[in-house]
């Protein structure tokens, strides 16, 4: 089982990559609607890629008020 | 009339008997007044089109998604605009109009493929569930967020899910509002085919080039066999819709969602 700090980095690796941003501008507080200029639809995207590669389901809902990469990581760890 | 180019969306019919709708609309084709203009204009022209086709590929052309459901803004700004004893049947009507071209479209004496990608959302999702097949590329999403507005689907797509998949999957879908991605939605019995990124257009085509080898009143008798339209539950959700669509918790919820700026839209 990965640890917190594992799946936030895991995470902070796919968001850069899938928007196409430098892994260094990313960090586990940051708002990641404010930091990558993204938009819901494209918030939706990322939580598919969140899902293909972790194995997981995460419910939309469970993402409401979760803006930054470390509360998103926590909610995928408890699903792992 | 073989081709039509339109604001929302355009179709035209292909050398060897494919009719190709594309929503083309920004965002992400939400459906509005003018959409349901030129879905009619399509229905209307579909029964001349018949004896020369064999299929039917619905698709998309923004990259967000092959359609985020009905316009809310437009219904929310139109409602408001109407003297309120007068908004219960401006509604009442978009509904009456827009189940008339699902029907049309569900009934079709043709093989009816979806190719869909990104947000499949509401009246999107119940625009797939006309389709016979959907074929869905790994980004697609599909979802009923309309419990989380006090609605429920309006545009058939309770009575269509409801023939598709079991019981329980519908109440998932309906009664948290969540979505579900594709392995999801596969694995419900929901989609035909799930494809890479990009590939659902490209696999709908070799599809509904297979289905032209069958004999076409074979098609016609299985699939009227096999897809019966739930014409009676199709009435009772606009009733259902209507009786809800006039609560203050709707036009609140409404609002927030209208006015919100958020990167998350409103949604409870």
């Amino acid at each position: 089982m990965p640890t917190l700090q594992d799946t936030t980095e895991e995470v902070l690796r796919l968001a850069a990559e899938h928007f196409k941003v430098p892994r260094e501008t990313l960090g586990a507080n940051d708002d990641f609607f404010k930091q990558l200029g993204i938009n819901s639809l494209q918030a939706l995207d990322l939580l598919t890629r969140i899902e293909q590669h972790f194995r997981i389901e995460l419910p939309d809902y469970e993402l409401q008020g979760v803006s930054d990469f470390r509360t998103l990581a926590e909610r995928i760890q408890s699903r792992l | 009339m073989k081709n039509f180019r339109g604001e929302t969306l355009s179709w035209w019919q292909t050398a060897d008997g494919v009719i190709e709708l594309v929503l083309d609309r920004a965002p992400c084709n939400e459906i509005a007044s003018a959409t349901l203009g030129e879905l009619e204009e399509f229905t209307a022209a579909l029964p001349g089109l018949h004896k020369t086709s064999h299929a039917l590929i619905i698709s998309s052309a923004r990259s967000e998604g092959f359609c985020a459901g009905a316009d809310l803004r437009e219904l929310y700004h139109r409602s408001q605009a109407l003297p309120a004893a007068d908004r219960l049947a401006a509604v009442r009507d978009f509904l009456v109009r827009i189940h008339r071209v699902a029907n049309t479209i569900d009934a079709a004496p043709l093989t009816t493929i979806a190719a869909v990608h990104g947000v499949t959302f509401g009246g999107g999702f119940e625009l797939a569930l006309l389709c016979d097949l959907i074929v869905a590329d790994k980004t697609a999403r599909f979802c009923f967020p309309e419990l989380r507005l006090g609605l429920i689907p309006g545009f058939g797509g309770i009575p269509r899910l409801k023939r598709d998949v079991g019981n329980a999957v519908v109440r998932d879908l309906l009664l948290t509002g969540r979505s579900f991605n594709v392995t999801k939605a596969q694995g419900a019995g929901l989609v035909s085919q799930v494809v890479a990124e990009g590939d659902a257009l490209q696999v709908a085509r070799a599809t509904a080039a297979q289905t032209a080898k069958f004999d076409r009143d074979t098609m016609v008798a299985a699939k009227k066999f096999i897809k019966p339209i739930p014409y009676e539950e199709l009435r009772q959700e606009i009733d259902i819709f209507c009786e809800l669509f006039t609560r203050p918790a709707v036009d609140e919820g409404l609002r927030k969602f209208v006015e919100s700026t958020d990167a998350l839209p409103y949604l409870p």
